[in-house]
């Protein structure tokens, strides 16, 4: 080792040059480093651009009276400069029902509660379905029918029957979670493989015991690649139910906005929403990555 | 209480038999399995077999000859359609507790680590945690992975799997040892390897060994006998003694003159199934 690392840094500043192999590798990470670097150029450019664009547009050609003169009407479509001042206000003056952190707070809290519960229900219902074929074939064209309709009707209902407050937002946020993970669930539990359940029959493993280590763990996989899609649902669980009524929430703030031709505040909200979503997604990608780290591509680093 | 003459006589006979029975009996077996699409497919006929406590025994066969078939049934996986199987003068009503099975494909399970994959067995049949984990170390020391307690099977080359199989099976200390093909996605040279530390593990252990492969060489080299499966629906065609001394070397033993002789005797009687195979399986391709 120390031989070697002798020999290439006499080669590398005394005798010749550097091998041509490790030319190459630097030339190919310098290349890397260029098109990484190109990549986020052209994204700010991009949003530099739309942004631009839409801003020029609510300012050019008006005359000074009515703002549909515009080649963007900023009353209809809002304008960025106007959202920025709409996020600042809301920071600092807080919303028409109270701080922007409340309101943001109360929206995280029952989408994650719509999900956990969603997600738990789902699992359980999933197995149990899954393992029990008679119990599956009786609820199939139930679960089904339930499926196909559009769940978010189920939305005013609970308002009705669970009020303004948060509950009547989880209720819908877990309904809407809840079919997505079921189905994945049922569908992991179909698809374990024979052979690990005949081999953890011969080692002994009881029907209770079959399930905790082998159908959950292989049906893991395919609930967590279900959690993705049904922590959007949830989320949309919560702002459609705030939309349908409530006291707090971003779903609120985006009603109240376009209740008052408000077309920034609609786009500050779902400014937030956005940003609120994408911090939320990471949270449940490290979650995915913890529950399924045996799987090849799951896996950065292993020390012993 | 009194009992008949008859039946006095057959308690008696298979209390007798206990000692002497055969590690694994299969008498006029024949399965059936219903196809996905309707129809019903015969995998065995008729098949008589006995292995005796200690045996090794080989079966070769062509391809889909009902070879794994005959696995299941032993080890109660699944239950014949016709006839009787027992296991260690017991008949088999379901899984065996005294049973092993290596399977052809890697059924290590890819969500536990090494040592939980080893440790499983003891701890399904009520072990300590800390008791599975102390036997299980000991296993992975024994099939040459210490060190790789903590690693997942992905991370595991096919070679290092198998072996991680076999101490999952073999630390539940089965008396019967049933194996399909477990070493036919392996490399020539890993499979030597291992099928030297299979004898070797064998050779401690004192159990029952069915040996499901389709290599012939690894049948002889492995074997005291090997069991010649006809193209399917299977049944026993022939058996053959293999007379090799051991403790045998796999990779050294295929140059000795008497294992040229079996293998030419034995391969007679095998080519012409693989033929009726082979010539099924081009019309079904053709039709």
């Amino acid at each position: 080792m120390s031989a070697r690392s002798t020999l290439s840094r006499l080669s590398g500043t005394d005798l010749a040059p550097a091998p041509v192999a490790e030319d190459r590798d630097v030339a190919r990470r310098r290349a890397r480093a260029r098109r990484r670097a190109l990549i986020i150029a052209l994204r700010i450019a991009l949003a530099v651009t739309v942004v631009g664009v839409w801003e020029a547009g609510t300012r050019i050609a008006c005359d000074g009276v009515d703002t549909a003169s515009c080649v963007i009407d900023k009353f209809f479509f809002g304008q960025p400069s106007g959202i920025w001042a709409q996020l600042v206000t809301w920071v600092r003056n807080g919303t028409a029902q109270g701080p922007l952190w409340e309101q943001i707070v109360v929206t995280l809290e029952e989408t994650v509660l719509g999900f956990a519960i969603g997600v738990v229900l789902g699992v359980i219902f999933g197995v149990l379905l899954g393992r029990n074929r008679l119990l599956a074939d009786v609820a199939g064209p139930y679960i089904k029918a339930m499926n196909a309709m559009p769940r978010v009707v189920l939305g005013s209902i609970f308002t009705i029957a669970l009020g303004l407050g948060m509950a009547s937002k989880v209720a819908l946020a877990v309904v809407l979670v809840f079919f997505v993970v079921f189905f994945n669930a049922f569908q992991g539990v179909r698809e374990v493989d024979r052979d690990l359940l005949a081999n953890a029959r011969i080692l002994g493993a009881s029907q209770r015991l079959l399930s905790r280590h082998v159908i959950l763990p292989s049906a893991l996989s395919w609930i967590t690649a279900s959690l993705h899609t049904s922590f959007g649902f949830a989320l949309v669980g919560a702002i459609v139910g705030e939309y349908l009524g409530a006291r707090k929430g971003i779903g609120l703030m985006i009603a109240t906005a376009q209740g008052t031709f408000n077309a920034n505040g609609v786009y500050a909200a779902m400014l937030i929403l956005a940003i609120v979503a994408i911090l939320a997604e990471a949270l449940v990608t490290r979650l995915e990555d913890h529950l399924i780290r045996w799987r090849p591509n799951a896996i950065t680093d292993v020390t012993i | 209480m009194a009992f008949p003459a008859a039946d006095i006589a057959g308690i008696w006979a298979t209390v007798s038999a206990q000692p002497h029975a055969p590690a694994i009996e299969l008498r006029g077996v024949t399965k059936r399995f219903v196809t996905p699409a309707g129809k019903s497919f015969t995998a065995l006929r008729d098949l008589d077999l006995v292995v005796a406590e200690g045996e090794f025994c080989a079966i070769v066969g062509p391809t889909g000859c009902g070879k794994s078939t005959t696995l299941s049934l032993i080890s109660g996986l699944e239950p014949p359609s016709i006839g009787d199987v027992s296991v260690l003068g017991e008949p088999v009503l379901g899984v065996g507790k005294s049973i092993g099975y290596v399977f052809q494909r890697d059924a290590v399970f890819p969500w536990k680590n090494v040592l939980d994959n080893v440790a499983i067995g003891p701890r399904f049949r009520g072990a300590a945690t800390s008791e599975a984990n102390a036997r299980a170390r000991d296993w992975i020391a024994r099939v040459g992975l210490a060190g790789f307690e903590r690693y997942y099977p992905h991370q595991l080359s096919g070679g290092m799997r198998k072996r991680v199989a076999l101490a999952q099976t073999l630390i539940i200390g089965p008396r019967i040892l049933l194996m399909d093909e477990p070493f036919s996605a392996l490399d020539v040279q890993t499979r030597v390897l291992m099928e030297n530390e299979l004898l070797e593990l064998w050779g401690t252990s004192g159990a029952s060994v069915v040996f499901v492969t389709h290599d012939l060489e690894e049948a002889i080299a492995l074997a005291d006998r090997v069991v010649v499966i006809t193209a399917g629906p299977g049944t026993v065609k022939s058996t053959y003694h293999v007379d090799l001394p051991r403790p045998r070397n796999v990779a050294e033993i295929r140059f000795q003159p008497r294992f040229v002789e079996l293998y030419e005797e034995i391969w007679k009687d095998l080519r012409d199934e693989v033929l009726v195979s082979y010539e099924r399986t081009k019309h079904a391709v053709a039709s």
